[in-house]
């Protein structure tokens, strides 16, 4: 456990674990919904940020946070007025947004290429204390709404026609998740790079509905998927020379190729175990219900 | 006259370019069950839709409990069960998570408390599924999906229900139980408003059968009797309030 004396270990651990828990969170109601690459479309209008915050001489991650933010509420206008054209629109934004970044880049006097690199791919070892802060809050943001919100997100992502009529604002609700989202992916920037910010958010997620049979223990496995995978992949690239971002996205599918194949011989076992039910319930649904005896007796 | 609880006045609405609803009125009244009959494409949908404030509506007026419908807040008067949708997959959820989404309407923001824990056990008793509460709603059949949403409709306990196609798809012994459950709300004093495509067991418990075609109401009244060879699934009901040289009223199974 020597890697914990140093400092930048200590941030790079502290900068991945949060993003173990953000990602998947927010993640879980974007799968949901069926917006899984909504992440990953985040990921590219926040380079734009990134390009401006070198251009403006601005931190970078608040720069990023600003911009993702508002091109997620901007997907989000698109997605309830765009109709036919939303995809269209949706394309302009993620390929406006990448190329933005490159452009404010070059133009910036400190940046250049391999300084987008680094947010492209992530940079866990060159965390800096002003970045571990504003993970710190991002993630503590992140964390309030997924948690404290996630009976009413929860009722918005299954179901958003059935949500209206209980009365919840689903549009605000929706701004919020799309917001939390771009918040995200900002937090997790650093750590797995714009690039692959997406695969964190979906992948333990899609990993934990192999073997989760509620809500509740989908989001906690995915959790708990996210947090092993990040500190594992810190740790190996600390003793191994690769990359972070890569070891953590590939250890993740890992993750997700163990778990189907637990999860096959796990769904026969149930399915063995509720059919003893299933066989008293069969006689009843080949039975002639009472109320239909009249329309069948006919007599012409 | 008791109180109307929805009350639709000249409601016009376009889907695109296409009118749906050409200035349909409906009156439900406290304690009255109403179903809303017609073919495909006839409106009925939209009609119910318009109601909750999904569909944007044109011109004419909609009133709840009263109130005007978008100045109405007290949804948890109000049971909402959707047409089912067939599309599985997802994130898994629990049967009890489901229909706890239904308890929002009264908790808001809030935590659900022992009452609203109770009312989901309630509600679950009533379709009786209480006992595949922990089962993930992927692992059940096309009935008991049914089932499973409008007992997240009555978890709010509310005193109006609407509900789009509550009957398609679903088997003969879930077709028994919700029949058994709406007839118990009834009992109760609930009001319900229904689309249904044919009659089938909920016939008895009808008051009152609107028709529309063509996103006109062409029938306001007792519901159409079905005997003898009529009842015959397949067979075309010839309505006699129906404007001459239309189309019959198809209530058969193969229409």
């Amino acid at each position: 456990m020597d890697f914990l004396d140093y400092a930048f270990m200590q941030r790079a651990l502290l900068a991945a674990v949060l993003v173990g828990i953000t990602a998947p969170a927010v993640g879980i109601y974007l799968v949901q919904r069926r917006q899984a690459l909504m992440g990953d479309g985040i990921g590219h209008v926040a380079m734009t940020g990134v390009g401006l915050g070198f251009l403006l001489t601005w931190s970078p991650v608040w720069m990023a946070t600003l911009v993702s933010v508002l091109g997620a509420v901007l997907m989000e206008l698109i997605r309830w007025y765009g109709k036919t054209r939303g995809d269209i629109a949706l394309a302009m934004l993620f390929y406006g947004g990448m190329a933005g970044g490159v452009m404010f880049i070059n133009l910036a006097p400190t940046g250049s290429n391999a300084n987008l690199t680094s947010y492209l791919f992530g940079s866990l070892s060159t965390v800096s204390d002003s970045d571990v802060t504003a993970i710190c809050v991002l993630a503590a943001f992140v964390v309030l709404v997924t948690l404290g919100l996630r009976r009413q997100l929860f009722a918005v992502s299954q179901d958003e026609e059935f949500a209206r009529v209980t009365g919840l604002p689903v549009r605000v609700l929706n701004l919020l998740t799309a917001i939390t989202a771009a918040v995200t992916v900002t937090v997790a920037m650093r750590v797995v790079g714009l690039l692959l910010v997406s695969a964190l958010m979906v992948v333990p997620v899609a990993a934990a509905q192999q073997i989760g049979r509620s809500f509740a223990a989908t989001f906690a496995i995915a959790m708990a998927i996210g947090v092993s995978v990040t500190i594992g992949g810190t740790v190996t690239s600390y003793y191994q020379d690769v990359p972070p971002g890569a070891t953590i996205v590939l250890l993740t599918i890992g993750a997700f190729i163990v778990l189907t194949a637990l999860a096959a011989p796990l769904a026969r076992r149930r399915a063995r175990g509720t059919a003893g039910g299933d066989t008293t319930a069969d006689p009843a649904e080949c039975a002639i219900p009472g109320s239909r005896a009249a329309a069948d007796e006919v007599g012409v | 006259m008791t109180e109307p609880v929805v009350s639709l006045r000249g409601v016009r609405a376009d889907l695109g370019s296409r009118p749906v609803l050409r200035g349909i009125d409906l009156t439900v009244r406290r304690g009255e069950v109403v179903a809303l009959l017609g073919a495909n494409g006839s409106g009925k949908s939209t009609a119910v839709r318009s109601i909750i404030g999904q569909v944007q509506t044109g011109a004419g007026e909609i009133r709840l409990f009263g109130a005007d419908r978008r100045r109405f807040r007290d949804w948890h008067r109000v049971g909402y069960v959707p047409q089912r949708t067939t599309a599985a997959g997802g994130v898994p959820a629990t049967v009890t998570e489901v229909v706890s989404s239904g308890r929002l309407s009264r908790a808001r923001f809030g935590v659900l408390r022992k009452a609203d824990h109770a009312a989901v056990r309630r509600a679950l008793d009533l379709v009786g599924m209480a006992d595949r509460a922990k089962d993930s709603v992927d692992a059940l059949s096309g009935g008991q999906h049914q089932r499973v949403l409008i007992a997240r409709a009555l978890a709010s306990e509310p005193e109006l229900l609407i509900m789009d196609e509550p009957m398609a798809g679903v088997d003969l012994g879930s077709q028994e139980v919700l029949a058994h459950t709406l007839r118990e709300q009834v009992s109760q004093g609930t009001t319900v408003l229904l689309v249904l495509h044919e009659l089938g067991p909920l016939e008895p418990l009808i008051d009152r059968a609107v028709v529309l075609r063509d996103g006109c109401v062409v029938h306001d009244g007792p519901p159409p009797m079905a005997v003898g060879q009529h009842a015959l699934p397949g067979h075309d009901h010839v309505h006699p309030h129906a404007p001459a040289g239309s189309e019959p009223f198809r209530t058969g199974l193969l229409s």
